[in-house]
């Protein structure tokens, strides 16, 4: 298995360590639930170092991202972080990223661990201008999330550039946290407010440490990939693999709002505009069990009688106390009024529509 | 980890106190430690009956679904409905929240199981 710069901190603070797509990573320390809590109520710091980063530059670099993605980057303000899937032709999703615009032809788009090296060959397959070069830094990143309300004020006592100046969804290039140069983004999967730190791998565990020292009287804890989860699903973030895949675009996931069809010539984007015009492609929905029974990614969802699709991501939400899940269903039953059951070891038991984000603050 | 000395284990976790005919059944230390926190417990029904090996019941964690499996053949004569409402009594105490109580059928299964020190050398090598 692949190792972050922070593996032995890990191992050190009692983290469980797991398989989570080739990387040994902790999926908690002291338990899912309590780190859970720690991020909506205080603070949590994540070892999110397995992201990849791509960096893009060069004259064209700003053009072919645009057509890489399906969101809008070209009018897009220096300092301002945007968030895109990346369809294939089909209209299927490559990958769901952010997009840093460092500088007028430099780019750097941050990327779903498990598909590094499936991006970066979809993205060289791609690039026929030869000023456009495509560079993969994640092994020279390390990358930290500090999220919960208390992150801010824990943060900046490593800081001296005032934190209010960044914003949702901007960032600054440069600034010093903890005497390091890095990169800080207010962004974040938890639904909660945060930031997100890039500093050089050798960097990453002097900052961890000083970050845990320093907001420990704030009540900030290591969390780990189980607690991200259970964060992102309760404010219904997609998730590679389960919202999003090959196999589902990014309209079916809901996530029209990051996709411009009225953008020109970008790849999938034939699909997509088919498919926004029939208006026939599948929907997610939020459903919430009305019998005993906690949903999981893969059973099948029935509306009525019929089978109308299946359970993207589920589980027992912590904030909420409820058991939920994600549903892609045909549109007929997403927008029909019969009975929902999700099907669990043979037996179908019933749930009700609720609204997505589950949670909201 | 916790093992009790006079229990006996089966492979799939899962611990058994004998007395007489009748096996309580629960699951280990080690298995509550790798589910990580308990938010569901799916019990069988009072009556059922099983051979050694079928599923018993189903303990979820915040993070997945596990089957618990039936030691040893016999019919479910009791089960422990607490957890339906405190299925984080499993994380505490382990050996004390049993799941359910099999009357047995042939009481010579037993004899199948792993005692304490046997169970742990098993967890070392499957850890």
């Amino acid at each position: 298995m692949k190792r972050t710069p922070l593996y032995e901190s890990h191992i050190a603070l009692g983290g469980k360590i797991i398989d989570f797509g080739g990387w040994a990573l902790p999926v908690q320390y002291t338990g899912i639930i309590n780190e859970h809590r720690a991020v909506r109520t205080a603070a949590g710091l994540f070892d999110v170092s397995h992201m990849g980063e791509i960096l893009i530059e060069g004259n064209g670099a700003g053009e072919y991202i645009q057509k890489m993605i399906t969101n809008d980057i070209l009018k897009v303000a220096m300092g301002r972080a945007v968030y895109s899937p990346m369809c294939y032709e089909n209209g299927g999703t490559v990958d769901d990223l952010l997009i840093y615009k460092l500088e007028e032809k430099k780019y750097l788009l941050v990327v779903n661990a498990a598909n590094i090296e499936k991006d970066l060959d979809w993205l060289k397959d791609h690039c026929e201008d030869n000023n456009v070069s495509i560079t993969d830094l994640s092994h020279k990143y390390g990358l930290l999330a500090i999220q919960g309300p208390a992150s801010q004020e824990i943060l900046q006592r490593l800081s001296a550039t005032s934190l209010d100046d960044i914003r949702f969804f901007r960032f600054l290039t440069d600034i010093e946290i903890g005497g390091v140069k890095a990169i800080v983004s207010r962004t974040g999967y938890t639904g909660e407010d945060g930031f997100e730190i890039y500093i050089p791998a050798d960097k990453a565990i002097g900052l961890w440490d000083r970050l845990l020292d320093i907001g420990a009287d704030k009540g900030l804890i290591p969390a780990g990939l189980g607690a991200r989860d259970t964060l992102r699903f309760e404010v219904a973030l997609p998730l590679y693999g389960h919202e999003l895949s090959p196999e589902i675009s990014p309209l079916e996931a809901g996530l029209d709002r990051f996709v411009k069809l009225h953008k020109a010539g970008f790849v999938g984007r034939d699909s997509l505009l088919k498919q926004a015009e029939s208006g026939s492609y599948r929907r997610l929905i939020g459903l919430e069990m009305v019998d005993r029974g906690i949903p999981r990614a893969g059973y099948k969802v029935f509306a009525g009688d019929r089978e109308a699709g299946f359970i993207t991501s589920g589980g027992m939400a912590p904030t909420l106390g409820k058991n939920l899940g994600l549903a892609l269903i045909d549109k007929e039953s997403a927008q029909g009024s019969e009975e929902f059951f999700v099907q669990m070891r043979g037996k179908l038991l019933r749930a009700k529509i609720v609204d997505t984000p589950f949670y909201v603050k | 980890m916790k093992v009790i000395e006079d229990l006996k284990y089966a492979k799939g976790h899962e611990w058994v106190k004998v007395e007489g005919n009748r096996a309580y059944i629960g699951i280990t230390d080690f298995a509550q430690d790798e589910l990580g926190d308990i938010v569901f417990v799916e019990l069988p029904d009072v009556g059922t009956n099983l051979d050694a090996d079928d599923i018993l019941g189903t303990i979820e964690s915040v993070k997945a679904a596990s089957d618990i499996y039936a030691p040893v053949s016999g019919t479910i004569v009791e089960v422990n409905s607490e957890l339906e409402e405190s299925p984080e009594l499993i994380n505490e105490d382990p050996y004390e929240a049993w799941v359910a109580v099999i009357e047995m059928a042939d009481g010579s299964e037993v004899a199948n199981l792993m005692d304490g020190a046997e169970y742990e050398k098993f967890c070392k090598e499957e850890a």
